[in-house]
């Protein structure tokens, strides 16, 4: 009997364990983590913390799902791979042999080797391991600092904000998370995180995280030398590949786990998913790394498939996202450039509010390529439907009601946006 | 390799989960939240004193300054509650807050709810049993709103209609706050309060006025079946179809009202959209559950076996009044030829178990520990009825948008149907389920936009997923397609077909 073993039990491994069972119902196959039981949506972190939900509340599936569909699940933390024995070994559990491997193992906030980055009280937010060390750093925390303007950054501030947490936040770009965001999208959440009482320095890099004399942090310096005080410093910038595990062993990596398209690996029985994943594409110069949940997702599935001997590849399709910044709900679908490329075209609205805007992007020849929606919701299928066929820009703004996925009785501003574009293309 | 950290993390998540994190400083009540508390707590002195005087008979005085009070204080509170915030998603707090976790306060409320129930369906018959008049003074303080209305004295089930109203109206100022960034909630809101105050409390008071037929238009057979059972109106659980024939007109009208409600007007407005229609616009049960049920929706269980239990229950609800209200036409067409003397035992035993212990006293008392929908769920039999309906003949679904779901939970918790609504939009499949009141909470509270309550320009097309490459993954993810069979180079060229 063959014997998969999967490590990391995120929604990459998950995926890839069920499309497994799927596939070879007389196969053994074992998930590895150490950090819970039981998948868990790693994305629903923010919730716990803040009382909207239970911890079992973020497991996707019934506990009775993986006795059913007889999937191992192992409470341990790998620590070694060994290739040459197909082997491996784990931090309490001895060691695990296996036939084929699936390295899912996710990502690790960035650090930048600032002064005092490993102190007490300095931590990131990406796992439960995390929200562990949070809730129990949130003891005598007044006031805190995080550093990063990204998604992480901004639901940590607001965490800490649902507890009476003074927040300062220090951002290197011109604004809110500006190397992904164009400017208006940019000034609006900076607008909200100041109205909610956020402390945002934009263009601040932090320089240094002081110790209070016990190994924990008490204040932050910055590039321009101001000091603030600070409990609690939250590093936010970014998350990296985890490839820990490869390291020093057979397996390519470079800055994560180098695949092909079938998320294979150099080692012939070996495979690799989701976030920890770098794609090496055919005639395509730039590697894919890509760590959102909907990718770990679709790579899991291909992986699934690739590990049971089935012929496929992953393709990454049209790009979507999506995020919530307080109570401002983003979506974006296709290419959208923080800044216009050459020939391209942003038209913009925004309402007089400034809570709700829409973006779309035309390249040169007028062909609709992307859009991004703030605090307004548009269909998923719609929008991948005109980018696909590569709609012109007139005929999307005709057609967006057609886009609206805002709930009933909502208002809907799609004329009024229409006309805003249909200004901007004259 | 691994960090010594990650090595030592030892934190069970299944026994002990994610405590409630200290706060750096209690939440600031502002001045508007202090006065309404102020008022309520005056309203509640004023309340017990009164009450428990034993008042023999009410004062516009004694009712403002008891009831009057609460009803402002609770508004205002509610209102200066979130008035001051950023219009979103009010549920910080809510898994560590004693009384919506099942703490001890939470079993507090519900005894105490239960025992009002219990004292107030049977107080004539605990009375007599030697249970204090403790509703006596309580009934007597709505003398001078009765009399207004009614033209006669208040009594406990004008007593009970007016605290009831006033829940929904109270909490309803609660929920508009709460939702206020969404329309549909705005308007579901008032829906619901419309149809409590004006149908089931200021007309049915109206009526009484003039010397017609008492009757709550927001309910309809099988939900509240006496109107159309046999019988002259009187005694415990009786039928009042007889009594309202008799009634001229108005009595006429309440029978062909009922008839048609139930006959033509249930199918086809569940049909346009949905059962949501009824019971989560109108119903007053709904309307309960909508507003000071609100707190506790998160409580339902979503396990599949609660499912298999809610099937079960609720369909033999249906079919035990089915079966009850034809054994009583027989027994009445017959005489009792066939029968015997088991019709009026049979409908107060019904009228007993599922109308006041399952409808009332479980229904409610039992929101602090099960969530606000018990009754609804489990029990209702109209709310089975337009189940089938609705899951086999509406333009009703909630679609969900595309491959955007990150499985987070918000939805399934704020189901208050217990209805996993998660497992769907994570295979991106459209819900459609029986149970859906379509109250319209999970796609409020879902934080990437993924849901959608909408109704069709048919029945049809409902099952499938919405575009995208993903919804189709996880749609074979769940339904293998060479599970269980031999491979071979053919069998893997057929399923890379069929997975694209």
């Amino acid at each position: 009997m063959c014997h998969a073993a999967i490590i990391g039990n995120g929604i990459a491994g998950i995926t890839a364990a069920r499309r497994l069972r799927a596939l070879r119902p007389d196969w053994r196959i074992s998930v590895i983590s150490g950090e819970s039981r039981y998948h868990y949506s790693r994305p629903a972190l923010m919730y716990i913390f803040m009382g909207h939900m239970r911890y079992a509340d973020t497991k996707p599936f019934e506990d009775r799902v993986w006795a059913d569909e007889r999937i191992e699940l192992v409470r341990d933390w790998v620590t070694e791979i060994d290739v040459a024995a197909s082997r491996l070994r784990l931090h309490a559990g001895g060691t695990l042999a296996y036939d084929k491997l699936l390295i899912a193992t996710g990502s690790q906030s960035n650090r930048f080797g600032w002064p005092g980055q490993d102190l007490r009280r300095v931590q990131g937010l990406y796992d439960l391991i995390d929200l562990h060390t949070l809730t129990e750093n949130m003891r005598d925390t007044r006031r805190s600092v995080i550093v990063g303007g990204g998604l992480i950054g901004v639901e940590l501030a607001e965490m800490l904000h649902s507890r009476g947490v003074h927040v300062t936040m220090l951002i290197r770009e011109t604004d809110y998370w500006r190397n992904v965001l164009p400017a208006e999208e940019s000034a609006m959440v900076s607008r909200l995180i100041r109205h909610e009482g956020f402390d945002l320095r934009l263009e601040t890099r932090l320089a240094e995280i002081l110790d209070d004399g016990t190994g924990a942090a008490w204040a932050v310096v910055t590039d321009r030398g101001e000091r603030i005080e600070a409990q609690l410093v939250g590093l936010t910038v970014g998350v990296s590949p985890n490839i820990d595990l490869v390291r020093d062993t057979a397996i390519k990596a470079g800055r994560g786990v180098l695949v092909d398209e079938s998320l294979r690996t150099n080692v012939d029985n070996i495979w690799a998913a989701g976030d920890c994943a770098e794609i090496v594409r055919p005639h395509v110069e730039r590697n894919l790394l890509q760590q959102v949940w909907y990718t770990g997702k679709a790579q899991g599935r291909v992986a699934g498939e690739a590990m049971a001997g089935v012929e496929t590849r992953y393709e990454p399709g049209i790009w979507y996202n999506s995020a919530k910044f307080l109570d401002l709900e983003y979506q974006t679908y296709g290419d959208v450039r923080p800044n216009p490329r050459d020939g391209e075209r942003h038209l913009w609205w925004e309402h007089a509010d400034g809570r709700k805007g829409v973006r779309l992007v035309c390249d040169s020849a007028g062909v609709f390529i992307g859009l991004n929606t703030m605090g307004v919701r548009y269909r998923h299928e719609v929008c991948e439907g005109w980018i696909r066929d590569r709609r012109s820009i007139d005929d999307v703004v005709a057609q967006l009601p057609q886009a609206n996925f805002d709930s009933e009785f909502s208002r809907r501003y799609e004329s009024e946006i229409a006309a805003t574009m249909r200004e901007q293309t004259r | 390799m691994i960090e010594l950290r990650v090595l030592s993390y030892s934190h069970d998540e299944e026994r002990i989960g994610f405590t409630d994190p200290p706060r750096a400083t209690p939440r600031p009540i502002n001045i508007g939240e202090r006065a309404g508390m102020a008022m309520l707590a005056t309203g509640a002195f004023a309340f017990v004193i009164c009450g428990m005087a034993g008042v023999r008979r009410g004062s516009w005085p004694a009712l403002i300054a008891s009831f009057g009070l609460i009803t402002i204080g609770g508004c205002v509170y509610y209102w200066r509650r979130w008035a001051g915030s950023t219009p979103g998603i009010k549920h910080d707090g809510n898994t560590f807050n004693n009384v919506q976790t099942r703490g001890l306060w939470a079993w507090g409320l519900a005894i105490v709810i239960t025992l009002f129930y219990i004292a107030y369906y049977w107080y004539h018959e605990l009375k007599a049993i030697g249970m204090p008049p403790v509703l006596d003074g309580t009934i007597r303080l709505v003398d001078p709103l009765s009399l207004a209305l009614r033209g006669k004295p208040a009594d406990q089930w004008f007593m009970y209609s007016f605290l009831y109203t006033l829940a929904v109206l109270i909490f309803g100022v609660r929920m508009v706050m709460k939702y206020r960034h969404n329309r549909y909630h705005l308007i579901r809101t008032a829906s619901v309060s419309f149809f409590q105050l004006g149908f089931a409390f200021l007309l049915p008071g109206i009526l009484v006025a003039l010397h017609q037929p008492d009757h709550y238009f927001t309910y309809f057979w099988p939900l509240s079946p006496q109107p159309l059972w046999p019988g002259d109106g009187y005694g415990f659980g009786a039928g009042k179809f007889h009594a309202l024939a008799d009634k001229g007109v108005m009595g006429m009208f309440i029978l062909g009202f009922s008839a048609f409600m139930f006959l033509l007007a249930t199918p086809v407005l569940t049909y346009l959209f949905g059962k949501r229609w009824y019971c989560s616009w109108v119903c007053g049960c709904g309307g309960l559950a909508e507003t000071l049920g609100d707190p506790w929706r998160q409580l339902s269980d979503k396990s599949t076996t609660a499912w298999k239990i809610e099937r079960w229950m609720i369909h033999s609800v249906l079919v035990a009044i089915v079966l009850v209200t034809a054994f009583l036409w027989i027994d009445y067409a017959q005489s009792g030829a066939i029968t015997g003397t088991w019709a009026m035992p049979l409908r107060k035993v019904y009228y007993f178990v599922i109308v006041q212990v399952f409808a009332g006293v479980i229904g409610v008392g039992f929101y602090p520990l099960m969530g606000s929908r018990v009754w609804c769920r489990f029990g209702c039999p109209m709310a089975a009825a337009l189940g089938i309906l609705q899951r086999y003949f509406s333009r009703f679904r909630i679609t969900t948008n595309g491959g955007q779901c990150m499985s987070c939970g918000n939805c399934s918790t704020y189901c208050e149907m217990g209805i996993d609504v998660r497992g769907y939009a994570q295979r991106g499949e459209n819900i459609v389920r029986a149970s859906c009141v379509g109250c319209g909470v999970c796609a409020a509270v879902c934080p990437r936009g993924v849901l959608k309550l909408e109704n069709g320009a048919s029945s049809e097309g409902r099952y499938e997923g919405v575009g995208g490459p993903l919804p189709q993954l996880v749609h074979d993810l769940r339904n293998p397609p060479v599970a269980q069979q031999a491979e071979g180079p053919a069998r893997i060229a057929q399923t890379r077909e069929g997975t694209r």
